[in-house]
Order: C-alpha cells, then sequence, then structure tokens
C-alpha cells in the first residue's frame, strides 16, 4: 500500500506550504545523535510491546519482514528546525503491529538501543500516522539514520521517530522521555511549533 | 561504535550559566561505572537539540544540557557526585 501525504490535502500545495513556521528546507540528512550508533545485527534485533498488564509481545526480525509493509513519501521536521521533503520510508505500519495488542493505555514510551526514549499518545502512533522503518530512499535504513529500524512518526517533530526503535511500553499515564524531561515539548507538533516546554 | 562529536569542553559554555566555577575542571564520578572523570574529558554528543555527556568508561549518559529560549536545563542523573576545585577561603579582615 502507497501513501503520499500530499494527495491527504486535496490540491497540490507549494514547497512553503509544507514548512512548517521556523523551518528551513534541507537537501541534505542530518545526523543528530545523543550517544554513540548501536551496532544491532538482525539475528539479535527484536521488537517488543509491553502493555500496561505486563502483557509483552515480541517480534524477531524475520517476524517483522513477515507482515505487510507500507511505502510511504512524507516531510519530516527536526526540532533544530530542518525539514526535508519527499522522503521516502518503507516499515510497517503501527496499526498492524499493535493490531492484536489489548490495552487500555492512552500513551506510548517507546525506547530505543542505547537507551533512548521519547513519550506521544497511544492515538498518534495509530491511524495511519507511525511505522516501524527499515528502509529509506530504496535503501536498508543506514544505522545512523536509525537502522536497522527506526521509528517514523512524521506528523510529530522527528525526535519522536526514535532511531533503533527496540520497545514500546504502553502506559495509562504519560511519562515523559529523554528529550522531554530536559525542556523540549511533551507532544511536538511542528505546525503549532512545540519545541519547548510551554511552547 | 561511532566517535563522540566532542568533548566536555563544549560544556563550559551552557554550564558557566549555573556555575560560579568552571565545570569543565570538575570531576564526576559515574552512577553506573562508579569511574571518576573531568567533565572536559567525558565523551559528549550534541550541540542539538541538548548536550549529553557520558562516561568515557562505560559510556552512560553523566549529564545533560539544554539551553531554551528562556532556561538552562540540566540533569546531573547520572552522577554520584561533583567535586568543584575551589580556593581555600582567604581569612575575613
Amino acid at each position: 500500500m502507497d501513501f503520499v501525504t500530499r494527495g491527504f490535502q486535496g490540491r497540490p500545495r507549494g514547497r512553503d506550504d509544507r514548512l512548517p513556521p521556523g523551518q528551513y528546507l534541507t537537501a541534505d540528512f542530518p545526523v543528530l545523535s545523543a550517544g554513540p550508533t548501536p551496532g544491532v545485527d538482525h539475528d539479535d534485533w527484536e521488537l517488543w510491546v509491553a502493555t500496561e498488564d505486563g502483557t509483552r509481545h515480541t517480534w524477531s526480525w524475520a517476524e517483522l519482514m513477515e507482515l505487510p509493509s507500507d511505502t510511504v513519501t512524507v516531510d519530516i521536521h527536526c526540532v533544530t528546525s530542518w525539514s526535508k521533503l519527499d522522503t521516502e520510508w518503507r516499515g510497517v505500519s503501527l496499526d498492524t503491529v499493535l493490531a492484536d495488542v489489548e490495552t487500555a493505555a492512552d500513551f506510548a514510551l517507546v525506547h530505543s538501543y542505547g537507551g533512548y526514549t521519547t513519550n506521544l499518545p497511544l492515538e498518534d502512533l495509530l491511524d495511519g500516522q507511525a511505522w516501524v522503518a527499515f528502509e529509506f530512499d530504496g535503501d536498508d535504513l543506514r544505522p545512523e539514520h536509525g537502522g536497522p529500524a527506526r521509528l517514523l512518526v512524521p506528523h510529530l517533530y522527528f525526535w519522536k521517530s526514535a532511531k533503533w526503535v527496540r520497545g514500546i511500553e504502553l502506559l495509562l499515564e504519560d511519562s515523559p522521555g529523554f528529550w522531554e524531561q530536559l525542556g523540549y515539548h511533551d507532544y511536538g507538533d511542528p505546525w503549532r511549533e512545540q519545541r519547548y516546554q510551554g511552547d | 561504535m561511532t566517535t563522540p562529536d566532542w568533548d566536555g569542553n563544549l560544556m563550559a559554555g551552557p554550564l558557566s550559566e549555573l556555575f560560579a566555577l568552571d565545570v569543565t575542571a570538575a570531576v564526576v564520578r559515574c552512577r553506573g561505572c562508579g569511574s571518576a572523570t573531568e567533565v572536559a574529558t567525558l565523551r559528549v554528543y550534541g550541540p542539538d537539540p541538548g548536550l549529553v555527556g557520558r562516561c568515557p568508561g562505560c559510556d552512560d549518559v553523566l549529564l545533560r544540557v539544554v539551553r531554551t529560549p528562556d532556561a538552562v536545563w540540566l540533569d546531573l542523573g547520572g552522577v554520584t557526585s561533583l567535586r568543584v576545585p575551589a580556593e581555600l577561603p582567604g581569612p575575613s579582615a
């Protein structure tokens, strides 16, 4: 299944219309990291989802590859002010990953190999808004960009699209992640310029 | 394993907004592995979205600094102590 976000707008939008406030366009793909790039082999890779009652679901790399995947073309917006348009990814929708997970949770805390975390409302991971992405621009996702797999949640600032995703903790209460604990906005909507707490 | 972007001297600017003394010469003890390290020799990633200082011994996060438009945020959760060199107070007049 292919998604092109511009198509959802009903008419083609110009580049300026697609640039949230305070952002500039880049053709590069800057690398921002809070730590060393973890080397995770496909054989050792695992994705887990833990619900609020402690139930744990896991997928090996091979099991993830057996799930239906989407090719999506989306614009991405980094809180450090760069935006990149029409980026192409391939990944498994979180709707698919969470399809058989029973939960009453309203929040998710996403965990990465290397210890990074970020929090989102669970509803922002559903309804075709988020993927576990493992290809970028037709190639395997490179380690510096989050490979073997990263979260992709393009409607929020890109720090929410956790590199090296390894698990999703489903929670009844919100729990701030790595940057959200230290001054960054809890939600991070680029169109409302929610960079820092209080924005 | 990737090489960090910077060493702890990059933290001198934002930390000088918080501390009266030069904290790059301070010694922090890692909560993870127990090793003691000068802030100047930390492995530092950043500067954006924030500065992340990691232990040269075990790579645990020792301290983080974020400068927002109206605040400096400091997390020292990865250290058990911070020892800052200081002169003996002079005799009072």
